[in-house]
């Protein structure tokens, strides 16, 4: 139960674009056409399903103050904190080039119509996020951080494909001044439903 | 003479006319996250020219013998490295705006200006002109920063840097501060109308 409504807060209220502003420089340059927001938002999730619980068990077992202390007890006060910064990235960054020959080998197709993003995805901050988020809130299971990863991609792969839909009809459709064309109206939107989400504020289940 | 020119304009040039926050659009994240009051936003401006220039520098030195293939995995643990000594240092120093910063003093290690100016001019260039260009982005970036983060404070809570600014006699007249400043979505209508401004001046920077 406490799972499922860190879960949907991850989606709504904690949603990593409107509320964080996490991975906001892939999501204004990808979000033109809605086929490669949701590529890009579908390989998000999976990054972050995947790199969160592997940080979280990192953190638990390895890094924090006295998580050593399964080696044996003169292991019980090692503090290795201050390395999380770099294990968190290697991992992130490790994790991409396996997902990516993964794909590579066994669906060529997703990986050619995926191709430019999947090395990007590295250096998404949504996903370094997802797991210093992680580390602030000691959350009590793996479990929790596998839910909390589902939801918070879930929430940047629909506000994505949201803000790659709107963008789409006004290109075509509407009359914008000039400075403000392409990156200033998208800032403007990305506001306006930034306001709209703050209605989610204070769900709880 | 003309390589102190060309070094002159890779300083200054990131500063208005190719700023790396409004006109490449990258490193938007920490600008709308830390600038809901002045002193965390500088404060972040100061990290971000830190690590950049420096990075650029290390990158810029051994930028002949790293391989091809895993040059993103090199620059992405040089720039750990450094961050990780910012954080340290500003937990050291400075705990207070270091706790306000949370996250996202990590986070710089992601912001897409550092890979950005890594891949494209610390990979080419000598050290001495990649400091300049680290130093002159990390400025472009943090001078957006304190405009953002200037109108944020000012409007949202009447104050600069802390210190009271709106007299007193204004709320007794009746003005109240304007709480949707505070707001993580102003940052982004404030960013917008910067760049209307700029892109308004500038007319070869507007998109068709």
């Amino acid at each position: 139960m406490e799972n499922l409504n860190i879960f949907i807060r991850s989606i709504f209220v904690d949603n990593m674009i409107f509320a964080y502003f996490l991975g906001m420089c892939s999501f204004l340059a990808v979000s033109k056409n809605v086929k490669t927001a949701f590529g890009l938002g579908v390989a998000v999730t999976f990054m972050l399903v995947i790199t969160l619980p592997a940080n979280y068990l990192l953190e638990t077992y390895v890094l924090k103050a006295g998580a050593l202390a399964w080696l044996g007890p003169e292991y019980a006060d090692v503090d290795l904190s201050f390395l999380s910064l770099i294990m968190f990235i290697a991992v992130i960054a490790s994790m991409t080039q396996l997902v990516e020959m993964a794909v590579e080998k066994f669906n060529p197709a997703l990986y050619s119509s995926l191709g430019i993003f999947l090395p990007l995805i590295a250096v998404n901050c949504a996903i370094l996020g997802g797991s210093l988020f992680m580390q602030q809130r000691d959350f009590p299971s793996v479990w929790t951080a596998v839910c909390a990863g589902g939801g918070w991609g879930i929430g940047w792969l629909l506000a994505i494909v949201a803000i790659a839909a709107i963008r789409e009809r006004i290109a075509t459709y509407s009359n914008i001044p000039a400075p403000l064309r392409g990156t200033g109206i998208t800032f403007i939107i990305t506001a306006l439903m930034g306001i709209a989400f703050m209605s989610f504020l204070g769900i709880k289940i | 003479m003309a390589d102190k020119i060309s070094n002159k304009s890779v300083l200054f040039n990131p500063l208005s006319k190719n700023n790396p926050v409004v006109v490449q659009v990258l490193g938007i994240c920490s600008v709308l996250a830390v600038t809901a009051k002045l002193e965390p936003a500088i404060v972040m401006g100061i990290s971000v020219i830190a690590v950049l220039a420096f990075s650029n520098v290390i990158i810029s030195l051994i930028r002949n013998t790293i391989p091809t293939n895993i040059r993103i995995i090199v620059q992405l643990v040089v720039v750990a490295g450094l961050v990780v000594i910012v954080d340290q240092l500003l937990k050291a120093y400075a705990y207070d705006v270091s706790k306000q910063l949370s996250v996202f003093i990590g986070l710089i290690i992601t912001n897409c200006i550092l890979m950005g100016r890594l891949e494209a001019f610390a990979m080419a260039n000598r050290p001495w002109a990649s400091f300049l260009d680290g130093v002159g982005n990390g400025l472009g970036y943090t001078i957006i920063l304190v405009i953002v983060g200037f109108f944020r404070e000012l409007l949202g809570s009447g104050t600069l840097l802390g210190y009271q600014v709106v007299p007193q006699s204004f709320y007794e007249a009746g003005y109240v501060n304007n709480g949707l400043m505070i707001l993580p979505p102003m940052a982004l209508i404030v960013v917008a109308c910067i760049i209307w401004v700029q892109r308004a001046r500038n007319k070869d920077l507007q998109e068709p």
